[in-house]
């Protein structure tokens, strides 16, 4: 099924979620991602269900492994399912999440129209992540992942990642 | 709507999706510059999972323990029901944007009004996508500013592109049977109705880009019946070599 309206998490569930993280973000687990739906114990076999990031997102199979790999390593049986409905927005990504994301030298996402200003090179607003200076000029729309575009700071010339806004 | 109907809706959709998804992938390590090459294999990442969604939902549909791998590797070269504007073949970087700008401005209309659909799962399909391909058209959009406002040399092979991928733009606007059937069921997009503000979103950019729209009457159209063109061939025994060779090869 592709719909999934409210977002259900069993709380007993949450520490073993919270191991999973994205492989190609280690540092932000699935919970602070925001793609986990819904987790719950049904006839005990835990039934998770996440969203992705970006359709074509190559990560979710791995995710999808991962999952039952962390329940298994707790005894636990576990179904993974992929939900389309609603679709994931950078708003679901925790305060927690922003600041791994930020501390592992990736701009977290700025506010819709902030976002589309800096990406179109319009205005100097995505702070380096290596130094805080404003002053940084977009590369490219598209960066090492779907989710990312690349960035460059014009004061320590260092490149860096910038989580694009997906409303 | 009977299933059959509407699993041929889904393809008019879902192969215009993979086929230029396709075509983007041919780009990967090619593309002319490291952030050019990233950007349209990015693309592609998003058209071939959109793809996904819709094929997983027709196998869905057809039961018959059918798989989106079938579908997308084992049709044959009628069953695709993707418009001939998206297997056109990647001749240059401006050429390649230039075909990709025609089919987002396209493809982001389709999406906007499938949201509408009495289909749950296409509408999911479709708010998913409209994510994506507003990036795309973005991206598109401003490469067809900076090439066509650019040197002389950018203008004029980008005009020359416009000049000869126009004339598959019309079949975009074709109601094909399984669209009519679609469409009085709830589920489809009249897309006759898309054309003027596809023309409108269009000239907007070109303008800006200091390009204009050729003047023909002459249109091509033969995809949504299957009736492609000489490259659809060549695109397919790339696209589907590993399941033809070795059939049902897993990864």
């Amino acid at each position: 099924m592709t719909i999934e309206l409210e977002q259900h998490i069993d709380p007993k569930l949450i520490s073993i979620l919270e191991k999973v993280s994205d492989p190609e973000i280690p540092v932000l687990s699935i919970m602070d991602m925001g793609v986990v739906r819904s987790a719950e114990m049904i006839d005990n076999i835990a039934q998770v269900k996440i969203t992705p990031t970006y359709s074509g997102c190559p990560a979710m199979d791995v995710i999808g492994d991962d999952i039952i790999k962390a329940f298994d390593n707790a005894n636990i049986k576990a179904e993974v399912s992929l939900v389309l409905s609603p679709a994931w927005t950078t708003d679901w990504i925790t305060p927690k999440g922003r600041k791994a994301l930020e501390d592992y030298g990736i701009a977290a996402p700025l506010e819709e129209d902030a976002d589309k200003e800096a990406l179109l090179g319009n205005k100097r607003i995505v702070k380096c992540t290596n130094c805080g200076s404003s002053n940084t000029k977009l590369v490219s729309q598209f960066g090492s992942t779907a989710c990312k575009a690349l960035f460059k700071c014009e004061d320590c010339l260092e490149p860096f990642d910038y989580f694009k806004c997906l409303k | 709507m009977k299933n059959e109907n509407l699993i041929q809706y889904i393809y008019g959709i879902a192969d215009n999706v993979l086929i230029l998804g396709q075509r983007l992938s041919e780009l990967c390590g090619h593309g002319p510059n490291l952030e050019t090459d990233i950007a349209c294999t990015n693309i592609a990442l998003d058209l071939l999972g959109q793809t996904r969604s819709y094929y997983q939902y027709a196998a869905q549909l057809s039961g018959e323990g059918k798989t989106e791998d079938d579908i997308a590797f084992l049709r044959n070269e009628r069953q695709y029901k993707n418009v001939l504007l998206v297997e056109q073949p990647n001749r240059h970087f401006g050429y390649v944007i230039t075909r990709q700008f025609l089919f987002d401005a396209f493809h982001l209309l389709l999406l906007e009004e499938l949201q509408n659909s009495k289909d749950d799962t296409l509408v999911a399909i479709a708010k998913k996508g409209i994510k994506e391909v507003s990036y795309h058209q973005r991206f598109s959009s401003d490469w067809i500013k900076r090439l066509g406002d650019g040197t002389q040399e950018s203008h004029k092979k980008v005009q020359e592109a416009l000049d000869d991928l126009w004339r598959f733009t019309n079949e975009l606007f074709l109601m094909t049977e399984d669209d009519k059937i679609a469409l009085e069921n709830g589920v489809g997009v009249n897309v006759l109705t898309l054309q003027e503000k596809y023309n409108q979103r269009i000239k907007e950019v070109l303008d800006e880009a200091t390009l204009t729209i050729p003047e023909t009457k002459y249109f091509q159209k033969g995809g949504k019946q299957g009736i492609h063109s000489e490259h659809m061939g060549y695109l397919l025994s790339d696209l589907q070599y590993m399941q033809r060779t070795y059939p049902n090869m897993k990864w």
